[in-house]
Formats: structure tokens, C-alpha cells, sequence
């Protein structure tokens, strides 16, 4: 089938501004949009700049804004978006060049709620031992990849680059919710203050967005919760 | 060009690399890696990671061990799979320790599963040994290592891509990167210096790895002289997406799904009486391609089927959620309720930089060391895998070598001494860059990749013959000549990946040069290597590993490792 992409181009070491690109490809309907965009790459235009790397919607390299929604291109099959595909870089990050956009800002916010498991006892000589229930009450918040899709589509986030943003709570609550885990007072004293947890609105984008179905509003809210338990 | 002074550098940020990271924390240590860390391919492994922890049932390292050198046909250096299946249980730990989510037993243990060529007690029948989380494993690996690094405050260079090695005299001095974002170079001088860039499955057209694995440190030390061992096996993985090649896990038979022929057969019965499906990987992979030649591919197509249907939608959902969804979202069908089509898929490199067991690199039999340059992971060579790895043991192999590459580094630090800086280290990479960005004319690089993907695959991958690798080595040949007249559309410095692909296509042929000389060289069937005009094992002649060399003028050469065996004699190896 013939499939129309247009993409949001812009290379500041040579355009005075950002321009829509136009291309028309032949496609399978099985393609993913990831396989369009590299054919133009490959094929059309060797200019074109985007992320990606596993192709199947696990390393999280390619989180893009497809037909006005945050997506993974590896992860979305062009017969679910149509023969008119948009496509922009993430929103609320520079964008570096064309679908690049910089991750700094983001990886920074990640870092910022010690997203490493905190024990101060020492270790046994085999496994730390946590029943299956207890390690359920986390499982959602493991599947995270950092793609940035959720923290990306928050209209919160837009306005003010101070929120750490879904995917940095989503990260936190992965280890307050974490029965062999000791720093949840410290991770939650972080989420309190000014750019934390209280600034999300539960606007939801975040959760329709999430491309491993990680239920995120509730992640935010579950820390809510802990937070005004805990003051 | 910009100049750092570390007291060493890591180059690739998976699970090799940042477990050594780990190790080396505290130290002037710096990561420098083409993608964000939690981009690597280690977070792509599904199933389990491989280690007689016996929770669920009994189970030793010796029976580990065991498996891992049949399952290798007998090609593997026992004294390294030894120490690797015995510090295998102790990784585990050191991760669960850190935060790893392990899926857990009733009782709050460590959960185990099935996996293709594990067993109990020398081959009696399959025993649960991968420990798991779903079939994520690798991703929650790759995040606690990740975790443990930031935690540590480790220094990392995200994109930067590796161009050069600087070895002199015996020493390595450090490394040349492209900033991707940039294009500027950086050189990083370092005492020591650890290749942990991953494998190089981008030569197949139809593999489960990502876009990055081009082999960008193997190729880049044999350019320094450094010799590549192994490099003719290469693991197809039975079970890959029809026409996408995207991995659908061993663990999936490892809870129980079967591979069907047209027919509705389970054919594997046929051929690995004891174990079936849950047989080694280069076994199954070449019995479909048997299966599919005689006519029993699905419709008499090039496919055949893996069965859930009878595992039950909370088997798929609880334990196999990720290629659940795979299987969902890229072909639309639900494996619930439809068998879903597979085909093998290039996966593994068992070849690569050869390493000791602290991983150092050694340049020949005799196992002469480069000082201060280190390997580990899929672009290193110890040999645990031999002619054919297990499942689980990547991972495996990762953490225990990485760990051990880790170890020794710190120790080499405390004595080696500062090398004096080089003149101009960076004039190679950015010769190269230069002629690449000098190019307007010509035909893209990527149709040449095309082209070597589809030779690679046509004539080097599960079936090989003397005559398809003379063909092969023809046809490298043609594919580098115009590679020589590519060009590129791009030619500025900000994040040029066009540029940078057109590198690591170069490396890619570098990589198919040696493995196809290797497959040529080896006139014996074994493990991944299978030579249609030798169709048998030859203890005899090859019992030995292949060290390739290029050398002046680009000609290749070959010395020769003997295999070192322990306690496990080689013997038929039937499943």
C-alpha cells in the first residue's frame, strides 16, 4: 500500500527553523512505522535522524510523537495508524536533530529519586527472601523501559521542566513498594517537595501513552497516598 | 577533538560492561557507549539466567558445567565453563541483593525453569535451573546493573560511539569515540580498557538482535591485530518471528510449547528422544531447516509452528506476558488460541575476542596477554560457549566474566604504570570520518548491508558448504569493492548517522571476512557449524579453536588454541 509519512524536520547546524518533510513509500500494513521511517533513511534520505535500536518495543530508543500520540516506532504496525502518518519528536525536551531529541534533562530527573535498592542489613549467604505477594505489589513498575513517552505527554511537565515527571515516580515507586527495600522515607521526602509528586493533575495521558502498559496515574497516585500516610 | 585521562574505560554499557563498572567504582572509571545504557541488548534477553541455586529441585554446578561443554560439543574450555557455572550461584545472589525482581517460589525463593539443554545429572532429563523474572529477565538485569551504577555515581559517556583502539607495543592506551550528538571525537586515555560492545548478529538478514549489534569492538581490535577466535559459529535461535526474526524465548518450551510441522507433528521427538524440544539450540535450528526442506514447513512454506495453545492464557499471561504481546502485536494473532509461525533466527555469536578467564586479551596459543586491554561478554571469546551456546548462559557469562574482567582491572591498576600519551591518537578515526564525509557520489551504504545480509544468510548460516563459502567469500569481495564507492547524503558533524552506519558497515564486512575464512578453514561439523560437505565431527583434526589473523595487506591467517578439556572427555552427543 502507498503510505504518506510527513516528519518534523530540523538540523540546527543548517535550518533557521523547523519544517515538515513530506514522503511517500510503498508498505506492507504489517510494517512497523519504525520499518517507513527506515526506508526513507535508508533509501530516500540518509539525513533523517532518529533513535532506535532492538526494533521490538524493549530497549525504548524510539519513542516518537506518531499521528499526535507518544509511541514506540518499532512498536506500532502501520496498519493501526493509517496511509497518513505524522510524525514529530517527543515534546517538552530540545530536540538535538529531527526525531533526536536530549535525554539529559530526563535521565537527570530518573536519577534524582534513588532509583536503586536501598538495605542496610547485610545480605545472607543466599537470596533475600520475598513471597510472591510481596513481590507482586511491585511488578507493574519493573516493566519501565525510560523511553520517556509518559513524562513526554504530561501537559504538567510542558510547562514546567522542574516535575520529575511519570517515569521518575513510576522508578520510585518500583523500590518504595519493595518489601527488601529501606529508603522509602527518603525517596518519598524527594516526590514532597515542590517538583514532585503533588504537581501530577491525573490528566492520564501518561497511562494511555505508557507503550508496556504500566497502569501510571495509579503508580502516581499509590505514592500520593503513601506520602500523606507517612506526614 | 577533546582528551580525557581515565584510569580506565569501559566501552559499552550492557551487562558486561556495567558489571564491571560496578567492580570498578571508586576508581577514575569512565563508560563510554553508543546508546543510554538502558538501551543495550542485554535488556532484551527474555527467559532466565542459568544457575544451579536448586531451589525447586536438586541441582550442581558440575551438572551446569556439564551441559554447558556438551552443549557446546565439546569445544568449550572446561576450566573457564567450570569457574563460570560455580560463580553463576553467587551472581545470582549479588543481584537479587541488589534489587534484582526475581520471580519467586511459594516459599520466597528464587523461581527456576526449564531450558534447552539443561539437566540433571549428566543428561538424565530437564532440570530447573533458569532463574527468572517472566520473561524479562534480561531487562530487569540490565536495570539493576544500571541502578547499582547510578548509586554508585559511575561516569558514563552516553553516545559516544567507538572509532579506534589505541595499542601500542604490547599496551593498550586507551580508545578514539565519536560523539554522536556532536560529531566531534574524544580521545580517552586509559590504562586499562574494556571492550564490552556485544555482539554482531546485524550480518543475518533475518536475527533477533538490535540495530546497534555491528560488532564495532571485535572488528575494531582485529584492525589492531588483535586475532578473532571462533568466529565460525554463530547461533541461530530456533524461535523467531516469521519473517521478523524477533526472539520468542526458550522459555516458552521451557513451560512447555512444541514445535509443529504442517502436519501437526512434533517433530523434535523424532530427533532428541530425551529431551524434544527442549534440545540445544544449533540441534533444533537445523532440524527445521531439515523439516522445512522436505517439505514440511507449514503449507509447504518456509516456516513451521510453536504450539501454546494447550499452556492456557494464564501460563501466557503470568509467565511468557512479553512474547504474549510480541506475538499479538506483530503478527495479530493470539498465541492462546492460534500456533504461531517461526523460523530461526541468527542470535549469538560464540566467536570473538579471545580472553583468559580474568578476561585479558591474549593474541595466540600460548596466551600472550595485550596489557591493560580486556574483553568481556558477547565480543569476547573465553570459550564457555564453544560451538554452541546454552540458553541462560549469556547471561551467565556476562556477569561472572564481567565480574572477573572487573576484578582484575582494579588489580592491574594498582601497578600498571601511565603510558606516555600518544601523538595526534586520534589521526585515524578521523582520516576516516574525513574520506566519508569527502563522499557525494555513489550508492547508499545501506543497499550494500542489504546485499550482505542476504549473502550471509543464503550461504553461511545454518547450512554451509565449501562451495557456498567460496561463493560467499566472492561475494564479500563485490560487496567491499562497492563499498569503497559508497557515499552519503549526510555530511555534517550533528548526530550523523549516516556517517556512522556507513562505519559500521565496514566493521560488519570486517566480521563476515573472518567468519566466513573461519567456516571455510574448519572441514568438520560442530556445534553452530554445520559443513553439508563434512557432515561429521572430526576429533582428530578439530578439536581445537581457530585463531583468525589479518595482516598486512589484508591477508588472513590462522593459528590454532587447543581446547582445553578437564573432566569431561569429548563424546557423541545425542540429546
Amino acid at each position: 500500500m502507498k503510505v504518506h509519512f510527513r516528519i518534523r524536520r530540523f538540523n540546527p547546524e543548517s535550518d533557521p527553523r523547523p519544517y515538515w518533510a513530506e514522503y511517500h513509500i510503498e508498505a506492507d500494513p504489517f510494517d512497523r512505522v519504525l520499518d517507513g521511517l527506515h526506508h526513507i533513511k535508508w533509501y530516500i534520505d540518509g539525513s533523517l535522524a532518529l533513535r532506535r535500536s532492538c526494533a521490538h518495543g524493549i530497549c525504548g530508543s524510539d519513542a516518537m510523537l506518531i499521528n499526535g500520540r507518544n509511541r514506540l516506532a518499532c512498536k506500532v504496525l502501520i496498519r493501526d495508524v493509517g496511509r497518513r502518518i505524522t510524525v514529530e519528536p517527543l515534546r517538552g525536551l530540545p530536540v538535538i536533530k529531527d526525531l533526536v531529541v536530549d535525554m539529559e534533562p530526563f535521565f537527570a530527573q530518573y536519577r534524582a529519586v534513588m532509583p536503586y535498592l536501598v538495605n542496610h542489613d547485610p545480605p545472607p549467604d543466599r537470596e533475600r527472601r520475598q513471597s510472591p505477594e510481596e513481590r507482586a505489589r511491585f511488578e507493574d513498575t519493573t516493566k519501565c523501559i525510560l523511553c520517556a513517552a509518559c513524562t513526554t505527554s504530561c501537559p504538567i511537565y510542558w510547562a514546567d521542566g522542574e516535575y520529575v515527571g511519570p517515569a521518575a515516580i513510576v522508578n520510585a515507586h518500583r523500590f518504595i513498594f519493595d518489601s527488601r527495600d529501606q529508603a522509602a522515607a527518603e525517596r518519598l521526602a524527594i516526590l514532597a517537595q515542590r517538583s514532585g509528586v503533588f504537581r501530577c493533575r491525573t490528566v492520564f495521558n501518561c497511562t494511555d501513552t505508557c507503550p508496556r502498559g504500566i497502569q501510571v496515574t495509579r503508580a502516581i497516585q499509590e505514592v500520593k497516598r503513601a506520602l500523606l500516610g507517612a506526614l | 577533538m577533546t582528551e580525557h585521562t581515565f584510569d580506565a574505560v569501559i566501552v559499552g554499557a550492557g551487562g558486561a560492561g556495567l558489571r564491571a563498572a560496578v567492580e570498578l567504582a571508586g576508581q577514575r572509571v569512565a563508560v563510554v557507549s553508543k546508546l543510554y545504557p538502558p538501551r543495550s541488548h542485554t535488556g532484551t534477553a527474555q527467559g532466565g539466567i542459568g544457575a544451579a541455586l536448586g531451589n525447586l529441585e536438586e541441582d550442581h554446578p558440575e551438572w551446569h558445567t556439564f551441559d554447558t561443554v556438551k552443549g557446546g560439543d565439546y569445544l568449550v574450555d572446561q576450566d573457564a565453563a567450570e569457574l563460570m557455572c560455580e560463580e553463576a550461584v553467587e551472581t545470582v545472589y549479588e543481584l537479587e541483593h541488589w534489587g534484582l525482581p526475581f520471580d519467586r517460589t511459594p516459599d520466597g525463593r528464587i523461581a527456576q525453569r526449564r531450558f534447552g539443554g539443561h539437566t540433571r545429572n549428566f543428561g538424565e532429563a530437564p532440570v530447573r535451573r533458569a532463574c527468572h523474572a517472566a520473561d524479562r529477565t534480561g531487562h530487569m538485569i540490565l536495570q539493576t546493573l544500571y541502578q547499582q551504577c547510578i548509586k554508585h555515581d559511575v561516569r558514563f559517556f552516553n553516545e559516544f560511539q567507538m572509532l579506534d583502539l589505541l595499542v601500542e607495543e604490547g599496551t593498550c592506551r586507551g580508545i578514539v569515540a565519536c560523539e554522536i550528538s556532536t560529531g566531534e571525537l574524544h580521545t580517552f586515555h586509559a590504562r586499562a580498557v574494556l571492550l564490552a560492545t556485544g555482539g554482531f548478529g546485524r550480518l543475518f538478514r533475518v536475527t533477533s538482535n538490535a540495530h546497534a549489534l555491528t560488532g564495532d569492538g571485535v572488528a575494531i581490535a582485529w584492525r589492531r591485530g588483535i586475532p578473532l577466535m571462533d568466529m565460525e559459529f554463530f547461533q541461530f535461535h530456533p524461535t523467531g518471528l516469521y519473517r521478523l526474526g524477533i526472539l520468542l524465548s526458550e522459555a516458552a518450551r521451557g513451560e512447555g510449547a512444541v514445535l509443529l510441522n504442517r502436519h501437526g507433528e512434533r517433530f523434535m521427538e523424532r530427533y532428541a528422544p530425551t529431551l524434544k524440544d527442549l534440545a540445544p539450540r544449533d540441534m533444533i535450528s537445523r532440524v527445521m531447516y531439515q523439516e522445512i526442506r522436505a517439505g514440511n514447513g507449514i503449507d509447504g512454506k518456509d516456516y513451521l509452528h510453536l504450539d501454546f495453545r494447550h499452556l492456557g492464557r494464564k501460563v501466557l499471561e503470568e509467565k511468557l506476558p512479553d512474547i504474549t504481546e510480541f506475538v499479538r502485536t506483530y503478527l495479530g494473532i493470539d498465541p492462546a488460541e492460534e500456533p504461531v509461525p517461526v523460523v530461526p533466527t541468527a542470535h549469538y555469536a560464540m566467536g570473538g575476542i579471545p580472553t583468559d578467564n580474568d578476561g585479558q586479551v591474549i593474541v595466540d596459543e600460548r596466551r600472550t596477554p595485550v596489557r591493560g586491554l580486556y574483553a568481556a561478554g558477547e565480543c569476547a571469546c573465553v570459550s564457555v560457549h564453544g560451538a554452541n551456546r546454552l540458553g541462560t548462559n549469556s547471561l551467565v557469562d556476562i556477569l561472572v566474566f564481567g565480574r572477573r574482567a572487573g576484578r582484575h582491572m582494579a588489580a592491574y591498576l594498582r601497578q600498571a604504570p601511565l603510558e606516555p600519551v600518544l601523538a595526534n591518537p586520534h589521526s585515524a578515526a578521523e582520516a576516516m570520518l574525513r574520506e566519508w564525509r569527502a563522499r557525494s557520489e555513489g550508492e547508499p551504504p545501506a543497499r550494500i548491508r542489504d546485499d550482505l545480509q542476504t549473502l550471509m544468510m543464503d550461504k553461511v548460516s545454518v547450512f554451509r558448504s565449501g562451495s557456498g563459502l567460496a561463493e560467499a567469500a566472492e561475494g564479500l569481495r563485490a560487496l567491499r569493492e562497492r563499498y569503497g564507492r559508497a557515499r552519503l547524503d549526510d555530511r555534517g558533524r550533528r548526530f550523523n548517522q549516516d556517517l556512522l552506519e556507513a562505519v559500521e558497515l565496514g566493521f560488519l564486512l570486517d566480521l563476515a571476512e573472518a567468519t566466513v575464512a573461519a567456516a571455510l578453514h574448519r572441514t568438520e561439523s560442530r556445534g553452530a557449524h554445520y559443513r553439508e560437505d563434512y557432515p561429521r565431527r572430526d576429533d582428530a583434526q578439530w578439536l581445537k579453536h581457530i585463531l583468525v589473523y589479518r595482516g598486512e595487506g589484508g591477508r588472513i591467517s590462522f593459528r590454532y588454541k587447543p581446547v582445553v578439556i578437564t573432566r569431561f572427555p569429548p563424546k557423541e552427543r545425542t540429546y
